[in-house]
């Protein structure tokens, strides 16, 4: 690629960006020129590592070295010791959580052992903003291939044997969806990346798009060139800026290249790209909504059929595939459908990118064949609960998904398993819980994403949820009854069976599955007015413990309300009338004083 | 093949292919209840968004519910509209609908005529489990129509009326979630919008979410005024729905018993609309005549076609959307204006009085006269040719609380001399009915001949774009018609763009004209009930002895005592008017 001697990888995903590796990159760059380094040393930001938990993360080539947690202030440490000493500098390297052991380079490191990359091949390893780079790393080889060597029905076919299916939720056999989109005919077709992720946690799509975006652009070019479609639209919200700029970028050298535009390599098919943005609604992830929103209406779904593969993008044949759909394609072609099919189980095939947050040591973004098992995901791969905690359970598909528990630790993990596991794949968010999160205020938090995000035009979706929510107010505060349970059950299934879209019909799944894993929870919310995992405000209750309390005054003088009483070195007394339940009172005091019930 | 076989409720249906579980089970007597869900036949209108899901049903092999209302039947399908599956959904969801719906409907103005009320009904809801908070919205009011939003169910039909069937496009839904609400952009209100208050978002809304402002109360505060004459004229297509409130058929002709009720509410003088409809014709088709002979010699100022200019809505459509056009239509006042404009200075002197003493009140089948009778240039000093405009429906409200056996009340005449009128004013109230009368006039006064026929069947129907040739003794006049104003833009985009080959053109901006007016009687989706108002005009009109306008003898009287000629000056004063600019 050149005649750099190193390279310096420095994570240009909006989190590290955020954790200034911008500022690192440029402290490198003026460093390298004082050092007079310039010539021999490579700096470029890449996509994202996916090891978020530690940024932002510098990775030293050829050597693999990892650095994590670095700072500005770091690099001129880097530059003396590793680049022209040739030592690591061991402070910054990561250390096993329990082992306690440095680890040099990613490849040893647990995060990265269990991993297949596939979609994420090239997030973290090259410059997003450079073609070369993506060309270098076998990209555009395999819309060549299909251009000049294969007519649209052998790659659809090729496509199909792979066995892809749709990552954006359903999972519906992508090379079907194609194959249909391909036979409508039409004088005007569209192929449509859905790049609205909106679930809370999930940053797999923005991820692809800020580390490689060419690998999108290659497969909808691919996916142009199957189905008849000369246009190529991408839905991404508007608050996503850095792969938005990024995608632009990729867009203009793609034109540059002569891989869009007219007569692509000389093939004689006509294809180019338009971005489209959204402003933010998680229904427009459903593609009749998204179309919709693209037309410039409201984003509300219609009724299907007719499904978009019929009459679409402004009333045309219209073929919607989300990001990290796309992002598998040309490794599908260059390395053969056989080779993706060898990895995953019987009907899930390739790999999956999941967005592991919540009460977990590694939290970042990681892609694993399917098949693996949540323990594997959690425990190798996540690092296990964050500050030594039980696991409860995980969320998968998020806020239309369910919940998984401890049962469900040793389940593969594909589409099929999740559902009759009562959850959903999803896009891929993964959030884990632990013993300290309450499972009915969690399906609250859920379901008041949903309630915020219903489009409001059917019913049982945008008056169902709402009652749903307010029921489950009313427990997490203590005043619901047994009646109250049941009805959550009935109003679930309702709302599920009668909605218009996904949304709908998959929003009461939160609800429905804590309801059916920890029903205990919500009893004991309801009988005994007590939320067993001390998180539901109404329901705590903060006393002193007489004997414990010195009359300190630290809590009497920290208490934002004024709610507590008493004199020095005497009983300190808290007005439940007035207490606000924040908890400084228990977070200051040094006897232990205070009694949380 | 293009037939299918399915199920409903276990009985065999052999339907097309594309008929939707909806019709396959109404083409067997089950009828599954909708809400959101409107059709009407012959006019090519229907609202299916699939949103209140009140006719969800089961099909077997499907994961979800299906409704019924946008779901094409296949070939196989087992359907089942009653499972308790399918029964406990719909329930269910009423009951969500009724926990964001305000419980007063003893005193809500739909109360009656509410097609949630009737479901709730239908569907035996006893008890709403559901409770919680409610949709709130501020009223606003504006000088025809005012929404009540906390009673929207967002079925969406109103925006449908108002984008797709007029393209106003004022009505969309705005917000999300639980507080999506359907209103103007902006959620501004709707007399900052370019709303025409057509009304037709009224005729369809299922609930009270929409109605029209009510004057039955100042109307009777003026009938009890001992210092004031309070005289009343009545629109045609009002005489062919007023018997619906009161349990007719549909299509009952009630001019003779709506001259008796009207007299018992206590107007002094019951006149009649359809005297301002030929005085129309006069102007009108002077109008007309003038432009035509002005083409023929050539004139290129000459502004052809000639819009009709009775539909108070069509004017304020083209006056926000058109005011480059606003030249094209006639000056001509409507037949509600002329009226009144008659009644407060012809009819005022003869009777000795002051205009400010003399009350005039229509019956209107229309919401927007309420919004024309207030415009600046309909008044004199303040004082409006026109005081209140009551709809149909007001008027069967007004007749009920006056305790009136409207059915067996006698058939009693109009008053003279503003109560008399042709077959030409009484078709007004149908699309097409304008142009007909008017061709009936211009006919006779263009060529100097009698017609040897009145009726013109070729500018009769219900096709929303209509056009024919009439020949005017060797001259073919080539007329269009359009109503509801989707229709009505258009040819008015043909005009614009210089390809239309009319030379007049009547719009009315309600589907069927004034018979499907904002203020009628409620058709709950049945567009039969239009239908049957079209055929009792046309009846009405074969019944007069006198069917064109310019045969009128009080019209004849009216011009050789006070006004001279058509287009005189004193008509050009009273009967002709002026249009705005409204998009700037």
């Amino acid at each position: 690629m050149s005649e750099y001697n190193m390279q310096i990888l420095i994570c240009g995903g909006t989190g590290c960006k955020a954790s200034e590796s911008e500022e690192i990159r440029n402290s490198f760059t003026e460093l390298l020129n004082e050092y007079g380094l310039e010539e021999e040393v490579q700096v470029v930001t890449t996509g994202c590592f996916g090891f978020c938990e530690k940024g932002p993360i510098v990775k030293m080539m050829p050597d693999n070295t990892f650095y994590v947690h670095v700072k500005p202030a770091d690099t001129e440490e880097i530059i003396k010791e590793h680049i022209v000493k040739g030592r690591q500098v061991e402070r910054l390297l990561y250390r096993d959580p329990v082992t306690k052991s440095v680890v040099h380079d990613s490849k040893h490191m647990d995060f990265y052992k269990k991993q297949i990359r596939i979609a994420l091949r090239n997030c973290g390893f090259i410059n997003p903003e450079s073609i070369d780079e993506y060309i270098a790393r076998d990209g555009y080889q395999a819309l060549g291939t299909c251009l000049s060597e294969r007519t649209p029905e052998q790659v659809i076919d090729e496509i199909k044997k792979s066995g892809l299916r749709g990552r954006g939720g359903g999972g519906f056999p992508t090379g079907l969806k194609w194959e249909i989109t391909a036979k409508v005919a039409g004088d005007q077709k569209y192929v449509v990346c859905n790049a609205d992720e909106g679930d809370p946690g999930a940053f797999m799509d923005r991820s692809i798009l800020e580390g490689d975006p060419h690998s999108v652009i290659e497969a909808m070019a691919i996916n142009g060139y199957c189905t008849g479609a000369s246009k190529g639209l991408v839905y991404i919200r508007a608050e996503y800026p850095l792969a938005i700029a990024r995608l632009k970028i990729a867009l203009d050298q793609a034109r540059e290249y002569g891989l869009l535009g007219e007569d692509i390599l000389g093939s004689g098919f006509d294809f180019d790209i338009e971005i489209r943005y959204g402003a933010g609604a998680f229904v427009c992830g459903e593609e009749t909504a998204l179309i919709h929103s693209m037309e410039g209406c409201r984003g509300e779904p219609t009724f299907k059929p007719p499904f978009p593969s019929e009459s679409g993008y402004l009333g045309k044949p219209t073929n919607v595939n989300n990001v990290e759909t796309y992002a598998n394609i040309p490794v599908i072609i260059n390395k053969g459908a056989s080779w993706f099919a060898s990895i995953g189980t019987e009907k899930s095939k390739g790999t999956k990118v999941f967005a592991l947050a919540g009460k977990i040591n590694n939290v970042g973004l990681i892609e694993v064949p399917m098949g693996t098992t949540l323990r594997e995901v959690i425990y190798d791969i996540g690092g296990g609960i964050r500050g030594g905690k039980k696991f409860k359970a995980v969320q998968t598909g998020g806020p239309s998904g369910g919940l998984l528990t401890s049962e469900f630790l040793d389940t593969p993990i594909d589409y099929d398993n999740l559902i009759a596991a009562g959850s959903m794949m999803g896009s891929g968010g993964m959030i884990v819980m632990d013993e300290d999160d309450c499972m009915v205020a969690i399906a609250k938090f859920y379901l008041g994403f949903t309630v915020e995000e219903s489009c409001g035009k059917c019913a049982p979706c945008r008056i169902g949820n709402k009652r749903l929510y307010e029921i489950l107010e009313k427990i997490t505060e203590g005043k619901g009854s047994i009646e109250d349970i049941d009805r959550l059950n009935l109003l679930g299934n309702v709302i599920k069976d009668a909605s218009l879209c996904g949304l709908g019909q998959t929003s009461p799944n939160p609800v429905l599955s804590s309801l059916k894993h920890f029903r205990h929870e919500y009893l004991a919310h309801v009988k005994e007015q007590s939320c067993p995992a001390g998180q539901c405000k109404a329901l705590v209750k903060y006393t002193v413990i007489e004997d414990k309390c010195t009359g300190c005054t630290l809590c009497f003088r920290n208490c934002p309300v004024g709610a507590i009483t008493g004199e020095k070195r005497e009983v300190h007394f808290i007005d439940q009338s007035l207490c606000i339940k924040c908890g400084v009172c228990f977070d200051k005091c040094k006897f232990g004083a205070i009694l949380v019930s | 093949m293009d037939i299918i076989n399915v199920t409903v409720d276990n009985k065999p249906v052999v339907v097309r292919k594309g008929t939707t579980i909806l019709e396959a089970a109404k083409s067997i007597g089950i009828k599954i209840p909708t809400l959101c869900h409107m059709k009407l036949d012959d006019l090519n209108i229907e609202n299916k968004p699939g949103g209140c899901r009140i006719c969800v049903v089961e099909v077997k092999g499907r994961r979800n519910l299906a409704p019924a209302c946008c779901t094409e039947a296949t070939d196989g399908m087992e359907i089942s509209t009653h499972s308790i599956r399918a029964i406990n959904a719909r329930r269910t969801v009423m009951e969500l609908i009724l926990s964001d719906h305000p419980s007063d409907c003893l005193v809500c103005a739909k109360s009656g005529n509410c097609e949630l009320q009737d479901m709730a009904h239908r569907l035996g809801i006893r008890e709403i489990h559901y409770k919680g908070e409610q949709s709130t919205y501020r009223e606003d009011t504006s000088p025809a129509i005012i929404r009540e939003l906390n009673k929207c169910i967002l079925c969406r039909r109103c925006e449908m009326m108002c984008n797709e069937v007029q393209t106003v496009g004022v009505l969309s839904a705005v917000n999300r979630g639980f507080t999506s609400v359907v209103a103007p952009a902006f959620e501004m209100n709707l007399d900052h919008s370019v709303c025409t208050y057509c009304g037709q978002c009224v005729a369809v809304c299922p609930t009270g979410a929409l109605t029209e402002v009510d004057h039955t109360g100042a109307v009777v505060r003026a009938l009890a005024d001992p210092t004031k004459t309070v005289i009343v004229q009545t629109a045609p297509a009002v005489r062919a729905a007023l018997g619906e409130e009161f349990e007719m058929e549909p299509g009952t002709l009630v001019t003779g018993k709506l001259v008796a009720a009207l007299r018992r509410l206590g107007f002094d003088y019951v006149f009649d609309t359809d005297f301002g409809a030929d005085l129309t014709i006069m102007e009108e088709g002077t109008e007309l005549l003038n432009r035509l002979s002005r083409h023929i010699q050539g004139d290129p100022t000459v502004k052809l076609p000639i819009l009709t200019s009775c539909c108070p809505a069509w004017v304020k459509f083209f006056e926000h959307q058109f005011p480059d056009m606003k030249e094209i239509p006639s000056t001509a006042r409507s037949p509600q204006q002329m009226f009144g404009s008659i009644a407060k200075s012809y009819f005022a002197q003869k009777l000795g009085i002051r205009r400010e003493d003399l009350v005039v009140v229509s019956i209107m089948p229309c919401v927007a006269k309420k919004y024309e009778c207030g415009r600046d240039e309909f008044a004199v000093n303040g004082n409006p040719d026109v005081d209140y405009a009551l709809t149909t429906r007001e008027l069967a409200a007004l007749v009920k609380v006056s305790n009136i056996q409207f059915r067996l009340l006698p058939n009693e005449d109009f008053d003279h001399p503003l109560g008399e009128s042709t077959g030409a004013g009484v078709i007004f109230g149908t699309t097409g009915g304008v142009i007909e009368a008017a061709v009936r006039t211009a006919y006779e006064l263009f060529t100097g001949k009698e017609l040897p026929r009145v009726e013109f069947t070729e500018l009769r129907g219900m096709e929303g774009l209509r056009s024919a040739t009439i020949d005017f003794n060797g001259m073919p006049i080539n007329i269009g018609i359009a109503h509801g104003l989707g229709n009505a833009r258009k040819l008015l985009e043909e005009i614009r763009s210089g390809k239309s080959q009319f030379h007049a053109i009547e719009i009315m901006s309600c589907p069927g004209g004034c018979i499907g007016g904002g203020g009628q009687p409620y058709h709950h989706g049945n567009a039969d009930v239009i239908k049957k108002r079209q055929m009792a005009l046309y009846r009405e009109d074969t019944n007069k002895t006198i069917r064109k306008s310019h045969e009128n003898p009080y019209i004849i009287k009216l011009y050789e005592e006070f006004l001279g000629q058509p287009m005189s000056e004193k008509a050009h004063h009273l009967l002709h008017t002026v249009y705005f600019d409204r998009a700037h």
